[in-house]
């Protein structure tokens, strides 16, 4: 009973710290820029700043104006030059080394591109750029602290051997249980669940915490990892890859010959079918990436609305809001991964399916 | 402003880091987590399973257990009735022998010595008839003396005598 209190205030003041935190890089930010041109508080770039990924990893900007950030390695594939590996505090803030520099404006605006002695973006095709960014760098911390809970889960139960389930096993046991019981059984079947639950459970837990840190202000966590459409993209195209190659005659036999339809339709079923193929795990990346982007941006807005009434009086009414915020978003966090779970298990259960007798 | 950011752009190097992350990470809880788990859990549900069961089957060999005590005891009671009735009819069954028996041996005893008195008695009146046969004699002869010739004629007289009496007595 008192940890349950102990951990609900810890959430509190976690998500107090993540509005507070916002709060000052908005404050030092809008200093800066008030000294300078006394220009109006434009919100959309600092959101989108906070909400996209980038090379380096802002934690605050000091009231001199020298920003307090965690400079992420750049590795970037250049075809003429090859790979090229330096930190990214080389190429901040305007600057260029070895000919790069990260493009603000323009077609390529945010990327790293390839510029000529004045500094002039030299209008060929940006490098191939495979740094660990924001999103990967939190991404491999997510990662690391899953692997980390996982194992431990597992060592505590060749440990105790068969035993009642308590500590962490009793908080993630019932977790996988329902992915298996109420996701994978219900949707697979009982006999051909069993190879697709470690994809499933990887691609819940991945998606869960990564959304769960996300929500956390504080370096290293809260990178916009799962509101991140490349991230999306590859987890949906994984559950369209283990759908279409687990597939059975019957799944295509519905797709180029759905039975009680007549020949001439064909040709327009045949279509649509290919189309709802690629539909499915497409609407699956987007509700995702939309969903926690999303609730980023809305938490970020009711930040900025301090600045843009200008006024100390609205923060109270923000941090109200932003903690109401916070709490739907962890339950988003939850029902996100879920959601994106259980669609997998749908699709590839349909794809396996065996052909109904009638 | 949305479509100039980086947001929704595709970016070749997240595809790739991700990809590769996701992998490794699926790899190694698949062989280092969800395998183990999985099997702990199937082997605790499994374990569950069965001591449920044999709970069940327990109870109901308990149930049979106590039927059978129950017809065991019936039947035990049984025995005891029959055996206290075998014993009281074999004690009823004693008693009557050995009381006809008694009283059999008893009426023999009473019979026997009646007719020993019977006998002794008819022998006894014999004994008393000839008794006073002869004292009548002995007591004739000595009044009478020698008026009688033969001892025979004596006699037929005297026995005459003796029944005249006796019809005279009834």
């Amino acid at each position: 009973m008192k940890n349950r209190y102990l951990y609900f205030l810890i959430l509190v003041f976690a998500l107090l710290a993540a509005s507070m935190q916002d709060v000052s890089a908005v404050i030092s930010e809008d200093e800066v820029k008030s000294e300078k041109t006394e220009k109006e508080f434009d919100a959309a770039p600092f959101i989108m700043e906070h909400v996209a990924d980038s090379h380096e990893w802002h934690i605050l900007t000091k009231k001199d104006g020298t920003d307090v950030a965690v400079y992420l390695p750049v590795i970037i594939y250049d075809r003429e030059s090859g790979f090229h590996l330096f930190s990214s505090r080389k190429i901040a803030h305007g600057h260029s080394y070895k000919n790069f520099t990260v493009a603000h404006e323009g077609k390529y605006a945010g990327k790293i591109v390839k510029v000529d002695e004045h500094g002039q973006h030299d209008g060929s095709k940006p490098p191939l750029d495979f740094s660990i960014t924001k999103a990967i760098f939190g991404m491999i911390v997510a990662s690391v602290i899953l692997l980390w809970l996982m194992l431990a889960l597992a060592r505590s139960y060749r440990k105790t051997g068969i035993s009642a389930p308590k500590g962490l096993q009793g908080v993630l046991e019932p977790v996988i249980l329902f992915i298996r019981d109420d996701v994978a059984i219900p949707n697979i079947g009982e006999h051909k669940y069993g190879k697709f639950m470690p994809y499933l459970l990887t691609v819940f837990f991945f998606i869960l915490i990564n959304n769960l840190l996300g929500l956390v202000p504080i370096f290293p966590f809260g990178a916009n990892v799962t509101g991140n459409v490349n991230v999306t993209f590859v987890l949906a195209l994984l559950t369209f890859l283990i759908t279409q190659f687990s597939a059975n005659k019957n799944h295509w036999r519905h797709v180029f010959a759905a039975p009680g339809v007549p020949f001439w339709l064909l040709p327009i079923m045949i279509p649509i079918e290919i189309i709802g193929l690629f539909s499915k795990p497409f609407a699956l990346m987007i509700r995702l990436f939309a969903n926690i982007t999303a609730g980023h941006i809305i938490v970020l807005s009711l930040v900025t609305l301090i600045f843009i009434f200008k006024s100390v009086l609205v923060a109270p009414v923000s941090i109200f809001f932003v903690l109401f915020m916070d709490c739907i978003e962890l339950l988003v966090a939850f029902l996100q991964a879920y959601v994106f779970t259980l669609l997998s298990a749908l699709f590839i259960g349909m794809a396996t399916a065996e052909p109904e007798h009638h | 402003m949305l479509l100039q950011s980086s947001l929704a752009s595709p970016a070749i190097g997240t595809v790739f880091w991700t990809t590769l992350i996701f992998f490794i990470l699926l790899f190694l809880l698949w062989k280092f987590a969800w395998g183990p788990i999985m099997n702990a859990v199937k082997a605790r549900e499994d374990m569950i399973h069965n001591a449920l069961d044999s709970a069940e089957k327990a109870r109901e060999e308990m149930k049979v257990l106590q039927a059978d005590n129950e017809i065991i005891l019936r039947k035990a009671r049984e025995e005891r009735d029959k055996i206290l009735r075998d014993a009281r009819a074999a004690y009823d069954r004693m008693m009557a022998d050995a009381k006809e028996k008694s009283q059999s041996e008893s009426d023999a005893l009473v019979r026997r010595a009646k007719e020993l008195i019977e006998r002794e008695k008819v022998s006894a009146i014999a004994e008393v008839k000839r008794e006073v046969a002869k004292l009548a004699i002995e007591v004739a002869s000595k009044v009478v003396g020698e008026t009688l010739k033969s001892d025979a004629e004596q006699q037929k007289l005297i026995e005459r005598y003796i029944n005249e009496i006796e019809a005279n007595r009834n």
